[in-house]
């Protein structure tokens, strides 16, 4: 209701607009085919979709890492607070606030812990000091990664990596986080716990989050927002729970067998 | 004793290759690219440092100037060379150090001549008795320029914000750029750093044999130092240094009489080919480190 209001109100405070993107791979795969959203400032918003829908190639087109696979923006525009981003770099964009989490968690394996999550700061520049504290306060969030501060990262669970790959962009200080299938082949009872901190991290320091998640019914329990995509185009866009409430919805573009963790 | 003299010897220059052998290694680890043009680094280091060194400049200005010359061309070459091939095939990036190792040894020429110089660093090359062992004065303190070198390396990769950049890039480039790490950055360190490398290289090699062209083909014996060492580990570039040195020269007086020729210009590629052999990614050959 009071549609116009609530529109002014939106665009006002949406941080990231995604306008007709389309993505191609080696000048042949289109990957999407006009994607258009937005990403209202402090909200969750979820990417939902099944295999190959594009909502990886959606988040590294925001954070501008599709060159590495060979893939670029052939049509459209990424705005980033009032900033087109085409011809920034992926660095340039960590400093102006959006950091991602990859699919597959890419910790650094041969790295310490403890490295891995100062990596993720020295964008910023701190000092030594700043460091630190920025550091103890992942440990704080995980307090399972300051007992494993000194193993290498490769030797952690899957769990353990997926806290590591968060905690490291977190040490960037980020606006928005990028977070791509952060539930991958982890158990039911890791993936709450994950979910339960991004929650926290939204809710007391504000972050906002970007989720891409096939578990639809997992990720719009902690999502405002959900923006389905199929082929490359947005196929549904609409508030969480909206959306949680058309079992039809989900099951059509996601496949019924993207069914719902234990909810407690 | 002459066993142990031979081995001596052997080890020492040994150390000489594992030192060229360091230059390919930080590259390979940061970018994946096996850089042809190492050998030719080392040549135009050398030769500029023994250039600034004839036109009266001494040691303590040379070594800075020559240091500063290997940085500008680190970005140089990062910029027109590795940026715009960005993303392509380790195979094109190869392709392109070949190119560049022409492009060097033909700037060298034009700049320098082809002339061989004497470089004379004012250490003597008196032979020294250590409890019965024949080691020279000159291969003592090389030596020492290497470990201290290596060392010092070590420090930097382990401890500092740029070495903790520097190995995140080499383990997963990807993960490095998601985070705000810079490659380009990266990339002309990393480049300086081999650029130094070469430079001390160049200086001790031709201290030795004079710097002239054939200083570019050391590339060719850190080839095989490489595949025995592993490409992607430094300590490996060490052990697999001062292996080869230490099997061609005790094969150059053992096995080479029984051949009637010179063994060591050859022998470190049998090695080397054994190794491919039996342990294919080399002594420390980067086993990934997963857990299932
Ligand atoms: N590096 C690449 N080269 C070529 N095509 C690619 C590449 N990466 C993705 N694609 C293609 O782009 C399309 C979208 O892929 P994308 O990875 O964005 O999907 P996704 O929604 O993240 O899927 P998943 O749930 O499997 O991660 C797919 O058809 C895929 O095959
Ligand atoms: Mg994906």
């Amino acid at each position: 209701m009071g549609d116009p209001a609530r529109t002014l109100l939106a665009s006002e405070q949406t941080l990231l607009h995604v306008d007709g993107v389309e993505a191609i791979y080696g000048d042949a795969i289109l990957a999407l085919r006009g994607v258009s959203f937005g990403v209202p400032k402090g909200a969750i918003v979820a990417l939902l979709g099944a295999n190959g829908a594009g909502k990886s190639t959606t988040l590294k087109a925001v954070s501008n890492l599709l060159g590495a696979s060979r893939g670029r923006i052939s049509k459209g525009t990424i705005t980033w607070r009032g900033e087109v981003t085409g011809r920034l770099s992926p660095a340039d964009l960590v400093r102006k606030g959006i950091v991602q989490v990859l699919e597959g968690r890419h910790c650094f394996p041969q790295l310490t812990v403890e490295e891995n999550l100062l990596s993720g700061g020295f964008a910023r520049r701190p000092g030594r000091r700043e460091l630190r504290d920025d550091l103890d306060r992942i440990y704080a969030l995980f307090p399972r990664l300051k007992l494993r501060r000194r193993g290498k990262a490769g030797l952690l669970s899957g769990g353990e990596q997926q806290m590591v790959a968060i905690g490291r962009a977190l040490m960037s200080r980020p606006t928005l986080m990028l977070l791509d299938e952060p539930s991958m082949g982890l158990a039911p009872m890791i993936v709450e716990e994950i979910f339960e901190i991004i929650r926290r991290l939204n809710a007391d320091d504000g972050v906002t989050f970007l989720l891409a998640e096939q578990n639809a019914h997992l990720v719009l329990r902690y999502a405002h927002h959900g923006v389905v995509l199929e082929n490359g185009r947005v196929a549904a866009s609409a508030p969480a729970a909206d959306l949680l409430a058309r079992d039809d919805v989900i099951d059509f573009y996601l496949g019924g067998s993207a069914s719902s963790p234990a909810s407690n | 004793m002459f066993f142990l003299n031979v081995l001596t010897s052997g080890l020492l220059s040994g150390l000489m290759y594992a030192l060229v052998a360091i230059g390919f290694v930080l590259i390979y680890k940061a970018s994946g690219v096996f850089n042809f043009a190492q050998g030719s680094m080392v040549l135009f280091a050398a030769l500029t440092f023994v250039v600034l060194n004839e036109h009266g400049l001494p040691f303590w200005a040379a070594f800075p100037i020559t240091v500063l010359v290997m940085i500008v061309g680190a970005v140089l070459i990062e910029r027109l060379v590795l940026r715009p091939l960005v993303n392509r095939s380790p195979n094109t990036l190869f392709m392109a150090t070949l190119g560049l190792s022409f492009v060097i040894e033909g700037l060298a020429q034009a700049l320098f001549g082809s002339d061989v110089h004497q470089l004379d660093l004012g250490i003597d090359d008196m032979p020294l008795d250590l409890w019965g062992l024949q080691i020279s004065t000159f291969d003592i303190f090389a030596s020492a320029v290497a470990v201290v070198l290596v060392a010092v390396l070590a420090v930097l990769f382990s401890k500092t914000r740029m070495g903790i950049s520097l190995r995140a890039v080499a383990d997963d480039t990807l993960a490095a750029q998601s985070i705000g790490i810079r490659l380009p950055r990266i990339w002309q360190i990393v480049w300086s750093v081999s650029g130094l490398v070469a430079l001390v290289a160049g200086l001790l090699w031709g201290a030795r044999q004079g710097v002239q062209f054939s200083l570019s083909l050391v590339v060719l014996k850190a080839m095989p130092v490489l595949i025995i060492g592993g490409f992607s580990s430094i300590p490996g570039a060490i052990v697999g240094g001062l292996l080869v040195g230490a099997t061609e020269n005790l094969a150059d007086i053992y096995i080479g009489p029984l051949v009637q020729g010179s063994v060591s210009t050859w022998f470190a590629y049998i090695l080397a080919v054994a190794f491919l052999l039996i342990r294919p990614s080399g002594l420390f050959g980067e086993t990934t480190i997963a857990r299932v």
